[in-house]
């Protein structure tokens, strides 16, 4: 019976950690697909920013209250974890508390800490679900959360609940059985919160304690699996995206938009043709109008972005009334790369669906509303440019479908003959300094 | 005053210690025309010997580059950068936050490397060494001013403090707006909107952060750019507070404080 149970957890271990693994190679190739982008200089500064930003979550700090209650949430999660690593070794080794010899009183201690941990974890994600469906904070009754989005976010903090609660049970039967001397319940010294729930289970008897602490165990460990292969598909992976997205967060001035070397070139060579290389070729395309013509950075930002949507209630368009969320442009992009991903599974490589991100995911009228203000950049706690893949859609519209408003078509033939974006006279560019001279 | 442009220094055979990149607005627009009059003023006065391009100067591409004009936007970058090189310059100060931009941090890869400053950080220097000694009692002490702050001065670069001192040397009581510094509410003029309508929306951006600096009760909005300044202005006037509340550029208030 016991080695059944092994073998039972092994296989279950094993399927989880198979089934992950092959989720996370499917979005490292779907990474990938974007185009190439050298982010390796500054290896220093980058791992500073992966302390403050991940780690520390420097930018939730702009609102203390929520910045403690989700730090509680994420060190619970991590710190948690290292119990789990006690639960699959005894589910390995047909144990039950494999540490509690090796730790002794530290052990207790150690539980204990968890318990809390627990326990607060249970209380923060009590208030995550009512700041989110009753309290009716902007951000989160926004039109962009509608559907599934709005599920995954309330799943994710009930599957916490239930995970904790698990965790509580198991070793409040646990405390029982071990006062009651049943076998394998080695004695593991009081733990102050689960006993707490003693009075619940103390008037059952031992087999039905043990079954419940069993199935506690049981159901404790599998819905970690199962939340584990949950992640790829949830907003809920930053919490492991957010380190490598902190690593290649932009180092340099946020007002600098990404150069175009190729529209370089292509002007250098018509003013100056004795530079042009004799095989020189045009480019085949300008900015993005698809996922693959974005950049790996900008693609790693859609799956490391967990709909937050303080770019969103930052954004000046947003907040006057305007189609565009920046929010809504990170979800969209993740969404069309999934799209395409799973095309690519189905058919191997990528066959045309006649979509593309742009048009079929964002709209024009977004991407107008766009003052490049990088107020978007600056709010996201995780290091996410939304203002980057604005701009590579509106390069592609302007420059691949020449789409642009009336008046900017008058502004760009001013720039372009009167050397200013208005219909002035090049000569008159000083008549400012002539004035001052009378 | 003379203003002297590069070409006539140089066929004087004299170089400036700093150009002025007057921009598009601060050249053509006529409330921004007198920003430029006010900090050329300043300049002149504390004895800075700058030039201007004149005619010679030209956009410098930046609300093409954010329409996703990119070809205009090397266009223009290129024949600035040929002009700037050619005179060989070395340092630049500009009233506009755009400019200052494009020029500090997108001309570098395309072969124009300058140091760049915005006028501020160049008047709050200015004050620091004791150049522009500021008239007592001037018309701003005790005055309430709201500093709104342009993204392309703020969050694009970082530049927060600059402003804010320059206007603390004036006595004024500054009074921040409920969004300022990484916060800021952008006045809705960047990305190339100022020359195009606004999306369908409930309110146009300028008039949302014209209201909040209104909210604040001060009489002067202070601005450090040419296109927040019309668009504040603008959205002052559709309040109709134009007689109440000034929108005007810090150089301005320097001119007018400056003993």
């Amino acid at each position: 019976m016991q080695y059944l149970q092994q073998v039972l957890f092994c296989i279950m271990a094993g399927a989880a950690i198979y089934w992950f693994s092959k989720k996370v190679a499917e979005i490292r190739r779907n990474i990938f697909l974007g185009k190439a982008q050298d982010l390796s200089d500054n290896p220093g500064q980058r791992w500073k920013n992966v302390i403050l930003l991940a780690l520390g979550q420097k930018k939730m700090f702009h609102n203390v209250p929520v910045a403690i209650m989700h730090f509680i949430i994420y060190a619970g999660f991590i710190i948690i974890n290292m119990e789990v690593l006690e639960i699959v070794l005894d589910g390995i080794l047909g144990t039950h508390r494999l540490f509690l010899p090796y730790l002794g009183e530290f052990y207790g201690l150690l539980i204990n800490t968890f318990e809390w941990l627990a326990a607060s974890v249970i209380v923060v994600c009590i208030i995550f679900l009512a700041r989110r469906n009753w309290l009716k904070l902007k951000r989160f009754i926004s039109k962009d959360l509608n559907g599934w989005p709005k599920t995954d976010a309330n799943l994710i903090l009930i599957t916490e609940i239930v995970l904790m609660s698990l965790f509580l049970t198991m070793n409040a039967t646990d405390q029982i059985l071990q006062d009651r001397g049943v076998a394998h319940y080695e004695p593991t010294g009081s733990f102050f919160l689960s006993a707490q729930l003693i009075p619940l289970f103390e008037g059952l008897p031992d087999g039905t304690l043990i079954a419940i602490e069993r199935v506690a165990w049981w159901i404790h460990i599998a819905g970690i699996f199962a939340f584990l292969n949950y992640l790829p598909y949830s907003k809920h992976l930053h919490i492991a995206l957010a380190f490598p997205n902190a690593y290649y967060a932009n180092l340099q001035a946020p007002g600098k938009i990404k150069n175009m070397p190729e529209v370089q070139n292509e002007v250098l060579y018509a003013m100056q043709p004795e530079f042009a290389p004799a095989n020189a070729t045009p480019p085949a395309s300008f900015g993005a109008k698809d996922v693959f013509d974005l950049s790996w950075k900008n693609l790693l930002d859609a799956y490391s972005c967990t709909e937050c949507g303080r770019c969103t209630s930052e954004c000046p368009a947003n907040q006057t009334g305007k189609l565009l969320s920046p929010r809504k442009i990170m979800m969209a992009t993740r969404d069309r790369l999934e799209e395409v991903g799973r095309n690519i599974n189905v058919n191997q490589s990528f066959v045309s669906d006649n979509k593309t991100l742009l048009h079929d995911y964002i709209s024009v009228e977004e991407l107008r509303a766009c003052t490049t203000c990088n107020a978007c950049v600056e709010a996201c706690p995780v290091s996410i440019s939304p203002l980057d893949i604005i701009v590579e859609l509106r390069r592609s519209l302007i420059m691949e479908e020449s789409n642009a408003p009336q008046e900017w078509n008058s502004t760009f033939s001013n720039i372009e003959n009167n050397f200013a974006p208005w219909k002035f006279s090049p000569d008159d560019r000083d008549k400012w300094a002539n004035e001052m001279a009378s | 005053m003379k203003i002297n442009t590069m070409a006539e220094m140089m066929a004087n055979g004299e170089t400036p210690e700093i150009l002025f990149w007057v921009g598009c607005a601060g050249s053509f627009d006529q409330r921004a025309q007198k920003i430029t009059k006010a900090f050329a003023t300043i300049l002149d006065k504390v004895g800075i010997k700058f030039a201007i391009l004149g005619k010679e100067e030209a956009c410098t591409g930046d609300p093409a580059r954010r329409a996703g004009n990119e070809f205009l936007f090397q266009m223009m970058a290129y024949q600035n950068i040929q002009i700037l090189n050619g005179y060989n310059i070395r340092k630049i100060v500009t009233t506009c936050p755009h400019c200052f931009n494009t020029l500090k941090n997108e001309y570098p890869e395309l072969g124009g490397n300058y140091e760049v400053i915005h006028h501020t950080t160049l008047l709050q220097e200015l004050i620091d060494q004791g150049k522009i000694i500021l008239k007592e009692g001037g018309s701003f002490k005790g005055k309430k001013i709201s500093f709104h702050d342009s993204c392309y001065l703020g969050r694009a670069n970082n530049i927060y403090e600059a402003p804010r001192k320059v206007l603390e040397a004036l006595d004024a009581e500054l009074i921040e707006m409920k969004r300022c510094r990484t916060k800021g509410l952008c006045c809705g003029a960047g990305g190339a909107q100022m020359f195009k309508e606004d999306e369908p929306g409930n309110k146009r951006i300028n008039i949302e952060r014209a209201d909040e600096a209104l909210e604040t009760g001060a009489t002067f909005i202070a601005a450090a750019c040419p296109f927040c300044n019309t668009m504040m202005m603008d959205g002052v006037k559709n309040r109709e507070k134009e007689n109440e509340v000034a929108v005007l550029d810090i150089a301005e208030m320097i001119a007018e404080s400056i003993a």
